[in-house]
Order: structure tokens, then C-alpha cells, then sequence
């Protein structure tokens, strides 16, 4: 039962989703529409399990004193904070438990929730995927070197797209007549944009989809089962 | 002095230079040209020819590392559909979507005083499971939209009167950074209930992107990256913020292959210097 | 006092995104506790985000405004709480229930979802007449879409060993990925120059008042 019964669910979940593709009518359309909404209560409880799981995490790195437990400690008071004030005086957009928090948010300027996400999260947020800039650059750098016909061809048009996707690009050939246009940075750029790389990605999309339709009918075939884990 | 430090010297030199060359065409704008791509336009396009009164949805799947990006795609578009008279109604598939939601709507609203929150614009909150909420959209926007995000009862707000279904929606727009994003909007609200669907996207995912726009109309036009969103400012004329700043990203693409050049020589020194 | 904090706050952003700069000169205790302050603000945005636009109006709000009209919902919280008894080692073995109709949904979904645009439109799209375009440039474009794509997929197909002549159309489509691997590397910089180009905007502006 323990096992069994799951599968089969996974497969009765999987059929009507699929026959109501086909069938949009009753009673198919009234039970996929049941199946979304529960669907979207459950991930609810999924985000929560998940948010439990950070702090058992957590918890068991400080209680335990591994390397570095002071930086989850901070980690856990961090989220909280966060947690608590959200749920208090909710954000911007919700009210929370004990209303919208008037007298808080005239000391604060905003509600904590919103103070903490504009002057915390926020920045922190941003500036973590900034640091790829500087990656990048030094990648350029270093990597970005010929050494055979397929590298060239992957450099030449990185450089008529770095290129082509700056105001430079246009000045750079601007001199070109209006006959010899598609030669224009830009316009080059754009039409590699739009078909050797559409190909491209074309192709790996198709292919991937394959692998996604097989992966899914062996999802509900029963055949594909790890995600139920072990019975250890 | 090693190998090891004279690499560690090199990668530095390179992080000063490349913040140097950011920060310099901030401080001192160049006051560059941006040339519209097609793509871009198609865009426009939809916006443009959508009638007036039309409800529209405007999908925040976004979240802040991505802002600088999208957020001035999100402000330009909302400004054209506003002033297009169109009605707009934000929600979110990432829970930080509806923080940017917010900030768009609330630099837009500058511009357009007389729009009134429930009649011109609503904001329906943050959408768990992605695809799933957007299939859902399709039998009941409702039933997956009880309430917005300052509790009004769905049937009670003033411009979602006579949207039951997504195929009452005269086009999606989907400002996205990763999934869920435009890909699930295509796949449910395009391809299963044929509302056209067009978006804003980071640079890094655009590529990917593309092979939806063909025969099939799957993306009526895309936004990818900076370039772009200076792009949709320059149709619409309003110079903001992607406008201010394609001088420095330009000033850092002439780098980072200034980086490539210099990093070849140096391979092919190395090449020759080993064959010897 | 509303000053002030908007101040205090100016500057803890600019604490915070100092300190992940600080990761370009190397791995340092104030990169490392910013990190995890950014994890737990993260998983916290999060819940509060579900539960405020989720579980209120979706769960809560509906089954406590009229129970007998909304009881079937609850077979979905029920569900949900054997979600959550997978913390329990002893009562992992429920939450198998929710993640089968989790899985097997999701699975049905991606599988029809899958077809219809990743594998039947786009073969769709592929099958034009190259003539139809207008221009000579978009013509030879078309038949580049073509090629590319069809010798693209026939790359990814593993099942038989590609050599001799049948290997040529695999030789093309690497060549149409390298492509595309180059264009993407080009948008990529485009992507992480923007953001760079966000975060000092912030510095020079908000912080410095360098620039209006």
C-alpha cells in the first residue's frame, strides 16, 4: 500500500490530465479542474515543508557547532525576523495578523516587512547576480581563446553580438550603404538572432521536449518511480 | 612572483577596469544612439493595436537580481498600455513579482493621475505552481483569483467584470527572469486558449526564446535585455532608465572584448613561446 | 525618526552590497553572513508571500467564510499535512501521496503541454516555404532555419553510432550550436553587464548622489 497505492495515484492524476486535454467536457473538465486547485493548495504545503526543512537545517548545523555556524545562526534569525514581521503586519500589499501596523509603519516609513525587503533583500538580491559581471569579464578573458574551427565560429559570433547589441555596434557601420544593410552590426546580429540560432535552439527544444513526453509517460506508466524514494 | 599570483594580479586588473568602465558613462552620459530591432517592435505591435478598454495581464515573474533589466521593460510597457486606455491586470508566478509589480505601477501612475485602482488596474497577488495556476486560468480565473491582493471579492472589482476564463484576456505580457515565466504563459495561454502572448525577458534567457517566434504566432515579439527595454523606451518616447544606461552596457561590451583580444595574443605568445 | 531609518536603511543596503563585492577580492566572513542572511530573508519572502496570496484566499478564507459550501477542500489541506509529516522519519511515508498527485499532475501536464509547443509547433514552424520571405537575406535565412534545425536534431539522436557520411549532418548541426552557444554568450554578457550596471547606479545615485 505504501508503495502501490502512490503510483497508482501518480497514474489516475496523470490519465485525466492528459484525457481532458482531448475530452474538455463533463466529466473530465469539473475533475481536472478539481485536480488544479487542490494541486495548488498542496504546493502551499510543499513551500512550507520546504521553509521547515531550511530551519531543521539549520538548527542541526548550530546545535552541532559544524564549521561556520555562527553565519546560520545569522541565517535563521534573519529569516525570522523576516517571517515574524510579515505574518504581524503583513507588506505592503497584505494586511497581516494585527492589521497594517499605522503607528510602525509612521516610525518606519514603510511596514518592517517592505523596510526589510527594500534595504536587505533587495540589494543583497541584486548585487549577488551583479558578481557575474566580473566572472564574465575574467571568462573573456581567459577562455575565450581560438583553437579550432568550431571555437572560431562560436567567438566570431559572440563578437558581432556583443557588438551588434550596443550603440557602437550601429556607429561602427553606419558608413555601410542602404544596398549592403544586412552587413550593418545590428542588422547582422539580429539575423543571426533570428535563424542559425532560432535552429539551433529549435533543435535542442524538440529534443528536449522528446526526452520531457518520454520521461512523463514513464512518470505515469509506473515505470519511473524514484520519487517516491526508498522504503528504508 | 608564481603563476598563481600573477593570474590572481590579472583577474583583479580586470574586475577594477570593468567597474571603471561601468561607472564612468553613468557619471558622464555619451548620449549614444539605440537602433529598434524587429522583435521588439512586434511587441510594440500588440500593445499598439490592442483596442482601447481591452483587459489585458501584465505577469510580473521577476524578482529583484533582474531588475535593472526588466523593470524599465515593465514601466515602458505599462505606459503604453495605459496609454492606450487599456485595462491592466498584474499578478505574479514568483512571490517577488508582486513587489515589482508594485514599484512599476507605482512610477507609471505618475504619469497617469486619473487611473483608478479596481477600474483601470488590479493586482491579483502572487501565483503558486506556475503552469498549473495558468491551466487553471483557463477554466476559472475565479476559482484561482478569490480575492486580490487587498481582499476585494473577484466578482466585486469593477474592471474584471465579463473575465471568467484567460481567453476573455486580449494579450498576456510576461516580464521573466527564469520559470515559471513566458514559456508556461505560451504553452497554456497561447497554444491551449490562442491569447497572444508577448514578454520582457533577461538577456541571459532570450535566446532561447526566439524559436517561438514564428509561423505558429506562439510570441508576438520579445524583449531580451537592456538593449531592448531602450529599445521599446525609444518607440514609445519616453527616455527612462534602459535609455540612461546603454551607454556604460555598451562601454563594457567594447571591454569584454577588448578582454578577448588581449586574452588571445596572449594564448598565441604562450603557443609560440612553448613551440621554441 | 522616519529620516533616520530611511537612512539607516540607505546604508545597510550599501553594507550589504559591499559585502558581496567583497567576494571579488575572496571568500571573507562578511560575504559569508550575507550570504545567509540573504538565504533566510529569502525562504521567509517566500512563506509570507504563500501564505498571504495563496492560503489565505485560497484555503483559509474560504473554508472558514462558508465550511459546509468549501468542505471538499478539505482533501487538499488533508494532503497537505501528510506533505508535511515528511519531516517525522517514522511518517515520511505519507507524504508519498501528495507528491504522486504533485508528480503524476505535473507529469500529464508537461506531457501534453510538451507536444504541443516544443515538439508539434515548432516542427510546424520549421516546415515553410524558404521562398515565401521577401528579401534574399531572409530567404537564405529560412534555409539555414531549416538545415540547422534538422541537422540539430539529428545531432541529439544517440541511438546509432554517427560516422561517415552519417555523420556529415551532425557536423553541421555542431556547427549551427557553436553558433548559438556564441550568441548566447553574447546576451549573457549583456545580462550580467546590466546588472552590474543596476548595482553601482544604486552606489552612484542613491548612496553618493553622484548622478541624478
Amino acid at each position: 500500500m505504501k508503495r502501490n497505492l502512490p503510483l497508482i495515484f501518480a497514474f489516475i492524476c496523470g490519465i485525466v490530465v492528459v484525457a481532458s486535454d482531448f475530452i474538455p467536457h463533463r466529466p473530465f473538465n469539473l475533475m481536472i479542474d478539481t485536480l488544479q486547485n487542490w494541486f495548488m493548495i498542496i504546493v502551499g504545503f510543499a513551500i512550507l515543508l520546504g521553509q521547515i526543512s531550511l530551519f531543521q537545517s539549520n538548527i542541526y548545523k548550530i546545535q552541532h557547532k559544524v564549521s561556520g555556524w555562527y553565519y546560520y545562526l545569522a541565517g535563521l534569525i534573519s529569516f525570522v525576523i523576516m517571517l515574524v514581521l510579515g505574518l504581524l503586519w503583513g507588506t505592503q500589499e497584505y494586511q497581516g495578523l494585527l492589521g497594517h501596523g499605522l503607528a510602525v509603519q509612521a516610525w518606519l516609513g514603510s511596514k518592517p516587512f517592505d523596510y526589510l525587503f527594500d534595504n536587505a533583500y533587495l540589494p543583497l538580491s541584486a548585487t549577488m547576480f551583479s558578481l557575474l559581471a566580473f566572472f564574465v569579464a575574467s571568462a573573456a578573458y581567459r577562455a575565450f581563446i581560438i583553437r579550432s574551427f568550431e571555437s572560431n565560429l562560436l567567438m566570431i559570433t559572440a563578437i558581432i553580438v556583443i557588438l551588434g547589441r550596443t550603440s557602437f555596434g550601429g556607429m561602427l557601420t553606419s558608413w555601410v550603404p542602404e544596398s549592403y544593410s544586412f552587413w550593418h552590426l545590428p542588422n547582422l546580429s539580429d539575423f543571426i538572432m533570428e535563424y542559425p540560432n532560432t535552429a539551433a535552439q529549435r533543435a535542442i527544444m524538440i529534443s528536449a521536449a522528446l526526452g520531457i513526453i518520454g520521461s512523463s509517460l514513464r512518470i505515469i506508466l509506473g515505470i519511473e518511480r524514484s520519487y517516491l524514494g526508498s522504503d528504508k | 612572483m608564481s603563476a598563481n599570483s600573477n593570474s590572481q594580479t590579472e583577474r583583479w586588473i580586470i574586475f577594477v577596469v570593468l567597474f571603471v568602465a561601468v561607472a564612468l558613462p553613468l557619471v558622464f552620459p555619451l548620449g549614444l544612439k539605440t537602433e529598434v530591432s524587429d522583435y521588439t517592435k512586434m511587441a510594440w505591435d500588440l500593445i499598439e493595436t490592442t483596442p482601447d478598454s481591452s483587459v489585458v495581464i501584465f505577469s510580473f515573474d521577476c524578482d529583484p537580481s533582474t531588475m535593472t533589466e526588466l523593470q524599465p521593460m515593465a514601466e515602458s510597457m505599462l505606459y503604453h498600455a495605459f496609454s492606450r486606455n487599456q485595462k491592466v491586470i498584474a499578478m505574479a508566478l514568483w512571490p517577488q513579482g508582486v513587489q515589482m509589480a508594485d514599484m512599476a505601477f507605482n512610477t507609471v501612475k505618475t504619469s497617469f493621475p486619473d487611473k483608478q485602482y479596481g477600474i483601470d488596474y488590479v493586482n491579483l497577488g502572487y501565483k503558486v505552481s506556475g503552469i498549473v495556476a495558468i491551466q487553471a486560468m483557463g477554466q476559472s480565473m475565479e476559482e484561482v483569483n478569490p480575492t486580490d491582493i487587498a481582499g476585494t471579492k473577484y466578482s466585486e472589482i469593477p474592471m474584471l467584470k465579463g473575465i471568467v476564463t484567460i481567453k476573455d484576456i486580449a494579450y498576456v505580457n510576461s516580464l521573466s527572469s527564469g520559470v515559471p515565466g513566458i514559456k508556461e504563459w505560451i504553452m497554456i495561454a497561447r497554444d491551449t486558449y490562442k491569447t497572444p502572448v508577448t514578454g520582457g525577458t533577461t538577456a541571459v534567457s532570450a535566446p532561447g526564446f526566439f524559436p517561438y517566434i514564428n509561423s505558429q504566432k506562439q510570441l508576438s515579439g520579445l524583449l531580451g535585455g537592456l538593449k531592448a527595454a531602450s529599445e521599446y523606451e525609444m518607440l514609445i518616447g519616453r527616455i527612462g532608465s534602459a535609455t540612461v544606461k546603454m551607454d556604460a552596457q555598451s562601454t563594457a561590451h567594447v571591454l569584454i572584448l577588448l578582454f578577448i583580444a588581449i586574452g588571445n595574443v596572449k594564448a598565441y605568445r604562450a603557443k609560440k613561446g612553448s613551440k621554441k | 525618526m522616519t529620516g533616520f531609518m530611511s537612512t539607516l536603511g540607505l546604508w545597510m543596503a550599501v553594507f550589504f552590497t559591499f559585502s558581496i563585492f567583497s567576494f571579488l577580492y575572496k571568500d571573507n566572513p562578511l560575504y559569508k553572513l550575507s550570504e545567509q542572511i540573504f538565504v533566510g530573508l529569502s525562504a521567509a519572502y517566500w512563506l509570507v508571500y504563500t501564505f498571504f496570496s495563496m492560503m489565505m484566499p485560497n484555503l483559509i478564507v474560504k473554508l472558514s467564510s462558508d465550511f459546509k459550501g468549501n468542505i471538499i477542500l478539505l482533501i487538499p489541506a488533508t494532503l497537505g499535512f501528510m506533505m508535511l509529516l515528511r519531516i517525522f522519519p517514522k511518517t515520511q511515508w505519507f507524504s508519498r501521496f501528495p507528491i504522486a498527485i504533485m508528480i503524476g499532475t505535473s507529469a500529464g501536464i508537461n506531457m501534453v503541454r510538451y507536444t504541443k509547443s516544443d515538439l508539434l509547433s515548432q516542427v510546424s514552424a520549421t516546415m515553410i516555404n524558404p521562398f515565401a520571405a521577401a528579401t534574399t537575406s531572409a530567404i537564405i535565412g529560412n534555409f539555414l532555419l531549416i538545415i540547422g534545425t534538422i541537422c540539430g536534431v539529428y545531432f541529439f539522436y544517440f541511438s546509432k553510432k554517427q560516422e561517415g557520411m552519417s555523420a556529415v549532418p551532425s557536423k553541421l548541426g555542431i556547427w549551427f550550436l557553436m553558433i548559438s552557444f556564441g550568441a548566447s554568450f553574447g546576451y549573457t554578457v549583456m545580462a550580467r553587464v546590466s546588472l552590474l550596471i543596476g548595482r553601482l547606479e544604486f552606489l552612484l545615485k542613491d548612496w553618493l548622489h553622484i548622478i541624478k
